[in-house]
């Protein structure tokens, strides 16, 4: 024992670490913060560290290579001792590492933490969200699959949009003119160098702030921030009422940093790794790309922009976004900090959370895309077809061979790009159906020139013959406004 | 804890003090001048380096033409998937180094290659022979068979390659990826009959 203290001694004399080190874990924070809410910052720090534990460990065997990327990702997932299980870690801790970091975000903006004198350790962890996205992305195009290959491709064409100088962004980006060896190289640059040595020096920087200014104090209603007043109501509260950081303060965000160790190492173990898809092979085209789940909001969005706005929103809104965050501690760096006196602020934070989630679960399922092999693998429910004549069948048929159903489902499957049209004739009458499938309208292309007009006249039967029995089906009011109501509705069919 | 770090205070007339500032401070600026200029070399290879993929000079070479193989390989009035070799690769580009795209022939001489790529975000897009339609599987863009855009988010019909009929081969000028910034045919400005973008 007191050769372990002597030893203690010995470095510590030399490296004079020990007084620093105790000052910063003693030093006194404000009781209430040693609060559950406050724990997030810590966990995304623990997740961050297990990411560079896992990450070197699949350095050790994956090839950034585009020939062979794909294949040492199989061997890792089949071969390698517990390649699957590091793989699995990496890819869960990369989601971890995500959703603490927003909620952190959110539990900050909530709290007004970003006040004076936090603005500064605000705007870095703006930059530490975008590095995390960053590497999010990164390390989704470093899983060399078909999801990679055509996340680039969307990345390249996005930068393909800047105005002047969009060729040679998408050469610099993809680093030559196709997405290829090069690519991947760049992008394991900057997922394993580059974009971790700035979260490492951000973070630092971070840390040291949050120990120089202290732990945000929890914000009572009518506690306003000035900037003559708070340093000193900050010592007064910290110093007459405050708790040592370790052990008080700590305790709890030890328990959650295990907790999530623990959930994270259970998903990875239970759900197992991320991919890969197919084989980053362009000529296979019979592929569906999807991002990554933290990826879907961007994903929907790109399909719901309006077309001529697509351009400017798709350069300028990440701007105006990023910017707004930047300048958010400098527009608002006093005032109320808590979230009971600031309306406007939860409301913000609630719409944008609301409209990433709504985003996000709309981009599951994707229903702007064609279901691209419903026409071959979903047959047309038999309910549909039954007591239908040959020609409603043979429109059935037409229906199905004519990828219809990639847009258009019926008894809730198929296309949801177009209305289903399990009810269709009960609001187009049988000209408005020829019309339509002939001339196409809003976003439905024209069939004129890919049907006969047997074809035509067939699929048009069918479509005609989908209501409910006990339904009569549109009608043209001009021709049918003299008969009686009795018999328009019995002219339909029983 | 016994102060370690700390200088011991050198004693200095204040009758000499002026000159070696001076002195001092030239070697400073000296230093200052050095060192930008060492920075200077040093940065200008790395950004050029870094950027080298994006200088004209290496843009202007990726454009080739590249042969998709016998004419025959093509029915007339059909649309067929062909894959060429990109005319610049690495050894080590594998897969990704193979280039798809969609080959119409409407007539004897006369024909239309299709990117690939959805000219929305460049997805693959895919050739529905039965209801003469391409789909995009991202973001629901749908074109006509001449390439035309018939619905959905694309500002314009597909991407066409230049292409050329040779000794019964066809060839196409192709070699970096179509993007709106770069669209790989410039046809549509001279020759708007043949360009479904038009």
């Amino acid at each position: 024992m007191r050769l372990t203290k002597d030893l203690a001694e010995w470095f510590d004399h030399r490296l004079q670490l020990g007084q620093p080190i105790k000052e910063a874990m003693q030093h006194p924070v404000p009781r209430r913060t040693a609060s559950w809410a406050y724990v997030f910052g810590s966990a995304s720090l623990t997740v961050m560290i297990l990411q560079f534990v896992t990450g070197i460990c699949l350095a050790f065997v994956y090839v950034p290579s585009a020939g062979q990327a794909w294949t040492s990702l199989q061997v890792l997932n089949h071969q390698q001792a517990f390649g699957w299980f590091i793989r699995a870690l990496h890819g869960w801790g990369s989601n971890f590492m995500v959703a603490l970091v927003l909620i952190h975000m959110v539990q900050v903006f909530l709290f007004g933490a970003y006040k004076y004198p936090r603005e500064l350790t605000w705007i870095v962890g703006v930059f530490l969200l975008l590095m995390t996205l960053g590497m999010a992305f990164t390390g989704q195009v470093l899983r060399f699959d078909q999801d990679a290959y055509w996340g680039l491709g969307i990345g390249a064409s996005v930068m393909g949009r800047v105005p002047l100088i969009g060729t040679p962004l998408v050469h610099a980006m993809l680093g030559g003119p196709i997405i290829a060896g090069e690519t991947l190289s760049r992008f394991f640059a900057i997922h394993v160098f580059i974009v971790p040595g700035m979260l490492i020096a951000f973070v630092g920087v971070h840390v040291l702030m949050v120990l120089k200014l202290g732990v945000n104090e929890w914000p009572m209603p009518g506690r306003i921030v000035k900037r003559s007043t708070y340093l000193k109501e900050y010592h007064d509260l910290t110093h007459k009422d405050g708790v040592p950081f370790v052990p008080d303060a700590f305790r709890k965000d030890f328990v959650f940093s295990g907790i999530i160790i623990l959930v994270l190492v259970f998903c990875a173990a239970f759900f197992g790794p991320f991919g890969p898809t197919g084989q980053p092979d362009p000529t296979i085209v019979q592929t569906v790309p999807r991002p990554d789940y933290f990826f879907l909001w961007g994903f929907a969005g790109l399909a719901l922009l309006p077309p001529n706005l697509e351009t400017i929103l798709l350069l300028v809104g990440p701007v105006i976004g990023i910017g707004f965050l930047i300048a958010l501690p400098l527009i608002s760096g006093t005032g109320e900090k808590s979230w009971r006196r600031r309306p406007l602020a939860v409301l913000t934070a609630l719409v944008i959370i609301i409209s990433l989630a709504a985003l996000t679960q709309l981009g599951t399922y994707a229903p702007w895309s064609p279901v691209m092999d419903a026409w071959s693998s979903a047959p047309v429910p038999p309910k549909l077809l039954a007591g239908r004549s040959a020609l409603e069948r043979q429109g059935a048929v037409v229906f199905q061979a004519k990828q219809c159903r990639n847009c258009h489902a019926l008894g809730g499957e198929g296309g949801q790009r177009g209305p289903a049209l399990d009810t269709v004739a009960t609001r187009l009458t049988g000209d408005q159906l020829i019309r339509q499938v002939l001339q196409g309208r809003g976003n439905m292309p024209a069939y004129g020139k890919n049907l006969s007009p047997a074809e035509t006249t067939a699929l048009v039967a069918f479509l005609k013959s989908l209501h409910p029995p006990n339904q009569a089906p549109a009608q043209d009011a001009s021709l049918v406004s003299v008969a009686s109501p009795q018999t328009s509705a019995g002219a339909g069919k029983p | 804890m016994p102060e370690l770090n700390q200088e011991p205070e050198t004693p200095m007339s204040s009758a000499t003090a002026p000159r070696k500032m001076s002195r001092r401070n030239m070697l400073m600026i000296f230093g200052i001048a050095l060192n930008a200029v060492a920075g200077v070399l040093f940065a200008v290879p790395v950004v050029g380096y870094i950027f080298g993929p994006a200088r004209r000079k290496e843009m202007k070479k990726e454009l080739a033409w590249i042969t998709l193989g016998p004419l025959t390989q093509f029915p007339e009035g059909q649309t067929r998937l062909a894959t060429y070799r990109n005319p610049f690769v690495r050894p080590w580009d594998g897969d990704t180094g193979n280039i798809p795209c969609w080959v119409r022939r409407i007539s004897a001489d006369k024909l239309q290659v299709f990117a690939i790529n959805c000219a929305h975000l460049g997805c693959p897009v895919r050739w529905y022979p039965q209801s003469g339609l391409f789909m995009c599987p991202c973001h629901g863009g749908a074109y006509y068979a001449d390439g035309s855009r018939a619905s959905g988010p694309p500002p314009r019909g597909l991407f066409e390659y230049d292409y050329k009929l040779e000794a019964g081969q066809l060839w196409i000028k192709a070699g970096q990826v179509p993007t709106l910034a770069s669209p790989p045919s410039q046809a549509c400005a001279d020759q708007p009959k043949r360009c479904a973008c038009a």
